[in-house]
């Protein structure tokens, strides 16, 4: 019981913060609540079958295919999966970060991981196809190529940044979580 | 909505066919979907009750006024950093890009407060953390940062 509420020491803190808000004006709080219960909506609606999704692919791939696909050798066809993963996506940016971790653990190249987190944040299909219409084609295209291509480099460089010892750090600590 | 059916449904087949061909591996990744989900959460709630409480104040009329007609240079800042902090779902984005733009707002301006609000994650840092160290973290934020002005930059002068 101690240790649950030490876990959700925050979501209690909050919550007293909604509850304050309620008290100074009442509709502050209902727009509070009601925003968070619409987001709370949302993410039933993909994080679920994304944590179902990320340990059936923990158990069934083998960490070899992963590095076939998508480790340091993978050159080309590494990029083109980490491409296709984040093209493919759902949800917001916070529910690709235990994605990224199953990579990184499974071997995946960092630059590709990076790059796939870029992906999923401008080139879901689903959100291209919607952007295209309230926001028009061009800006659009110019928007999709533009950071792609910056995050490309963007994850290059930062792999650059990062030392082995430190990518190390980073595999043993999301090897942990997953 | 048609993402959630497909997603589940997607998933759960998916499970039943991992039960069918191995029971016991099957067990072993529901048990590898469940304990970093259950560890996720308590970065979770709080993060999207702080974005709730944060949208009462800071609603898209409000943002909408601040980057209204000739807010120059002045509003491209705005734009940056209310794009970094904020947080809202991409469609609500697309939405208030539209509204802006058609209330006169710049391309430019639009353009910078789209790209942050995707990929600038101020709000989500918790959970990023939780997963990244805080070099990596702070370097994937600054370079989506970057990337976003630099489209700023290239879509002014191709609007």
């Amino acid at each position: 019981m101690i240790k649950l509420i030490k876990q959700y020491r925050w979501t209690l803190v909050l919550l007293l913060m909604i509850g304050g808000l309620s008290l100074i004006d009442i509709d502050y709080g209902k727009s509070a609540l009601s925003i968070t219960w619409q987001n709370l909506v949302t993410i039933a609606g993909v994080l679920p079958p994304i944590f179902l999704l990320i340990g059936l692919l923990d158990v069934w791939v083998p960490k070899e295919t992963m590095i076939r696909y998508m480790g340091d050798e993978s050159g080309m066809k590494g990029l083109f999966f980490a491409f296709l993963l984040g093209a493919m996506a759902a949800g917001p940016l916070y529910v690709a970060f235990p994605i990224a971790a199953l990579l990184l653990k499974k071997g995946a190249r960092l630059a590709y991981v990076i790059f796939f987190l870029g992906t999923w944040m401008t080139a879901k299909i689903p959100l291209f196809l919607f952007e295209m219409t309230s926001l028009g084609v061009k800006f659009t295209l110019i928007h999709v190529s533009t950071m792609l291509v910056l995050y490309l480099i963007g994850a290059l460089i930062i792999e650059k940044l990062i030392n082995a010892d430190e990518k190390a750090l980073i595999v043993s600590r999301v090897s942990a979580l997953t | 909505m048609v993402t959630t059916i497909i997603f589940y449904s997607v998933s759960l087949g998916l499970l039943g066919l991992s039960f069918l061909k191995d029971k016991k591996k099957t067990k072993m990744a529901l048990k590898k979907a469940y304990i970093p989900f259950t560890k996720l959460l308590p970065a979770l709630f709080p993060m999207i009750m702080f974005v709730g409480i944060m949208l009462t104040f800071i609603s898209p009329e409000l943002i909408g006024k601040v980057l209204g007609e000739e807010s120059g240079i002045f509003g491209v800042m705005i734009a940056a950093v209310v794009g970094s902090v904020v947080f809202m779902p991409s469609f609500v984005a697309f939405n208030l890009g539209e509204n802006l733009l058609a209330n006169g707002a710049g391309y430019v301006q639009v353009g910078v407060l789209i790209a942050t609000l995707m990929a600038v994650g101020i709000t989500s840092i918790g959970i990023e953390l939780k997963y990244f160290d805080k070099k990596m973290t702070i370097l994937r934020n600054s370079m989506a940062f970057i990337a976003s002005m630099i489209f700023a930059v290239i879509l002014g002068v191709t609007m």
